[in-house]
C-alpha cells in the first residue's frame, strides 16, 4: 500500500539559515509519527508545507498522492489549545461543524446526513454532553476534545496534530492522545504529532523524527531517542535516560526537556 | 400631530430607509464583534467624514466622497489583517489623522453648515426617494456578499488557524469584509451619523451575543435587535423633536445592557 505522506529531499530555509535539508520520510497507513526537537526547528513549518500553507525551499511533499494543496481536504488539523472568547457566539456543535463545511461558499442548513456527522463526532469524543454549550465556557481540555472531533467529523485521511497537549493537564493530555490513537487504530489514519515532549505519547509512537538544528534523523523511538544519535546531531555530548518509563533527554542546549519534567510532577 | 406625521411621505421613506440600513448594519456587526474589529468600524465611519468632507468642498455628492474614504480604509485594513494591539494602534494613527484633514476639508468648505452636522449626527428624515433607492442598492449588494461568505466567513472570523488549514483564503475574506463594511458604514452614517455609527454595527450585535451562543440565531437578534432601534427611534423623533440619533441609540443601548443583565450566559 502506498504512503499517505510522502517526503522527498526537503529543504527549509529562512534567508541564509537553513532548518533543515534533504528530508525524506514516508507515513503509511495506520502510523504514528511524533516530530520533536527543540524551538525554532521547523515543527510547524513542516506541518505547514503538508498544509500545502507553506512552499519549501526544494524538495516535494505529496499528501495522497498529491500536492498538499489539492489534499486539504482529506486532512484533519489540529491545532495548539488556544482560548475561545467567553462571549462568542458559537457552540460546541458549530465548532465541529466548521470542520465538515466551513470552507464551502454559503449560508445553506446543515443536512440530516450531516448533522449525524457531526452528532457522532461529538460522542466520539464523549462531548455530547457539552454539544449545545457555548465553546467559551468550556475548559481548555474540552475545548480541545472538540478540536479533535473537529479535525476527525471530515473522515480524514490524515491527521496533523501542532503541539496538541500544551497547556492541558495530564488527564486530559491521555484522552487527547487516545482519541488520536484509536483513530489510527480503527480507521488506519495516520497521525503526525509535533510536541516537544515525546512521553505523553511513548506508548503509541511508530516512529520519532528529531530536527535538531540544522540537522535530522529518523527511525523506531529506540533508535532516534538515544544518547549516540542525539549527542551526534547536536554536536554535543547529550544523555538520554529512562526513567521510570519516561525518556529524559539531558544536555540538550535548550535543556527544555528536563524543564518539562520536572513540570509534570 | 404623531398620525398626521405618519402620513406623510417623508416619514414613510425614512423609516424604509432605515430598515434597509438596520438590516445590514445588525448582519454585519456580527462579524465584526466576532473578529474583534469594532475600532474598525470607528475608523472607518470618520475616513467616511473625512471623504464626505472631501467632496463637499470640491462640489460633488458628499455621500460618493463617503462612500470613496470608507472603502479606501476598508481596503487598507482588509490587505493589513492585523490582529490584537498592533491592529488597534495602526487603526489609531490612521483613524486621528484622518479626523485632522476632515476638519481641515470642513474649514475650506463655506456652504451650508447643516450638511456638515448632518454628516456628524444623521438625517434620516431627510432622506430622498433617489437616496433610499441608492440605499437599497448598496445594502443588497452588502446583503449578497455577506450571504455568499457567510459560513467561510464565520470559519476564518472564529477559528482562523483551522480554517487557513482548511483551504478558507483568509485574506480575501478579510478584504472582503472590511469591504461589505465599509458600504455598510457609509449607509449607516447617512442614518445615524459618522459619531453614532457604532450604535448600529456594533450595540445590536454585543447584545445578541449575550443572548445566544447560537452564530444564526445571533445573526437574526442583531438584526431585529437594529430594527427596533432604528425604527423606533424615528417613530420617537416623530412625537418629541430630540434627535433621532439620540432615541436610536437609546434603545440599542437598553437592549445591550438588558441583554447582559438578563443573559443566562
Amino acid at each position: 500500500m502506498s504512503a499517505v505522506v510522502s517526503v522527498d529531499k526537503l529543504a527549509l530555509r529562512f534567508g541564509a539559515r537553513t532548518l533543515w535539508e534533504d528530508l525524506s520520510f514516508e507515513l503509511a497507513s495506520g502510523e504514528f509519527l511524533a516530530v520533536l526537537g527543540p524551538n525554532g526547528t521547523g515543527k510547524t513549518s513542516l506541518i505547514r508545507i503538508l498544509l500545502g500553507l507553506l512552499e519549501p525551499s526544494s524538495g516535494r511533499a505529496l499528501v495522497n498522492e498529491r500536492p498538499p494543496r489539492e489534499a486539504r481536504q482529506h486532512v484533519g488539523y489540529v491545532p495548539q489549545q488556544r482560548a475561545f472568547d467567553r462571549d462568542l457566539a458559537l457552540r460546541a456543535r458549530d465548532l465541529v461543524r466548521l470542520g465538515l463545511d466551513g470552507h464551502r461558499w454559503g449560508f445553506s442548513r446543515l443536512g440530516d446526513e450531516g448533522r449525524a456527522d457531526v452528532d457522532r463526532a461529538l460522542a466520539s469524543v464523549g462531548a455530547s454532553e457539552y454539544a449545545n454549550a457555548p465553546i467559551g465556557r468550556l475548559s481548555g481540555g474540552e475545548q480541545q476534545r472538540l478540536r479533535i472531533a473537529q479535525a476527525l467529523v471530515a473522515d480524514p485521511a490524515l491527521v496533523l496534530a501542532d503541539e496538541p497537549l500544551l497547556s492541558l493537564d495530564l488527564a486530559y493530555q491521555n484522552t487527547i492522545t487516545s482519541l488520536l490513537d484509536d483513530r489510527r487504530r480503527t480507521a488506519g489514519t495516520p497521525v503526525l504529532f509535533v510536541t516537544h515532549d515525546i512521553n505523553p505519547v511513548l506508548g503509541m509512537v511508530d516512529k520519532v523524527l528529531y530536527l535538531a538544528p540544522g540537522n535530522w534523523a529518523i527511525g523506531a523511538p529506540d533508535e532516534v531517542l538515544t544518547s549516540e544519535t542525539l549527542t551526534q546531531l547536536y554536536g554535543t555530548d547529550v544523555d538520554v535516560l529512562r526513567v521510570r518509563g519516561r525518556v529524559v533527554v539531558v544536555g540538550t542546549p535548550d535543556d527544555q526537556h528536563v524543564h518539562h519534567v520536572d513540570h509534570e510532577h | 400631530m404623531f398620525t398626521d406625521l405618519l402620513a406623510q411621505h417623508f416619514v414613510h421613506t425614512a423609516l424604509l430607509a432605515g430598515a434597509v440600513v438596520a438590516v445590514v448594519a445588525g448582519a454585519i456587526g456580527i462579524f465584526v464583534v466576532t473578529r474583534g474589529a469594532s475600532f474598525a468600524v470607528h475608523a472607518i465611519s470618520e475616513l467616511g467624514f473625512t471623504g464626505a468632507a472631501g467632496a463637499l468642498v470640491i462640489g460633488i455628492d458628499p455621500v460618493i466622497g463617503m462612500i470613496g474614504g470608507s472603502l479606501v480604509v476598508g481596503l487598507v485594513l482588509g490587505l493589513l489583517s492585523l490582529r490584537g494591539r498592533e491592529r488597534d494602534s495602526a487603526i489609531g494613527a490612521v483613524l486621528a489623522f484622518g479626523l485632522g484633514v476632515g476638519v481641515l476639508m470642513l474649514s475650506l468648505y463655506h456652504g451650508y453648515a447643516t450638511e456638515a452636522t448632518n454628516l456628524l449626527f444623521g438625517s434620516i428624515v431627510g432622506v430622498s426617494d433617489r437616496q433610499l433607492l441608492e440605499l437599497t442598492v448598496v445594502a443588497l449588494i452588502v446583503g449578497a456578499g455577506l450571504a455568499t461568505c457567510y459560513r467561510p466567513l464565520l470559519f476564518s472570523s472564529v477559528d482562523p488557524e483551522v480554517a487557513a488549514a482548511r483551504g478558507v483564503p483568509l485574506r480575501a475574506l478579510s478584504v472582503a469584509i472590511f469591504l461589505l463594511l465599509a458600504l455598510t458604514t457609509a449607509e449607516a452614517i447617512q442614518v445615524v451619523g459618522v459619531l453614532l455609527v457604532l450604535t448600529l454595527v456594533i450595540t445590536p450585535a454585543a447584545a445578541a451575543q449575550r443572548l445566544t451562543a447560537r452564530p444564526g440565531l445571533a445573526l437574526l437578534l442583531s438584526i431585529a435587535i437594529a430594527l427596533v432601534s432604528t425604527e423606533g427611534g424615528i417613530l420617537l423623533s416623530l412625537e418629541k423633536s430630540w434627535p433621532t440619533s439620540f432615541f436610536i441609540s437609546a434603545i440599542s443601548f437598553t437592549a445591550y445592557v438588558t441583554a447582559r443583565m438578563f443573559s443566562s450566559r
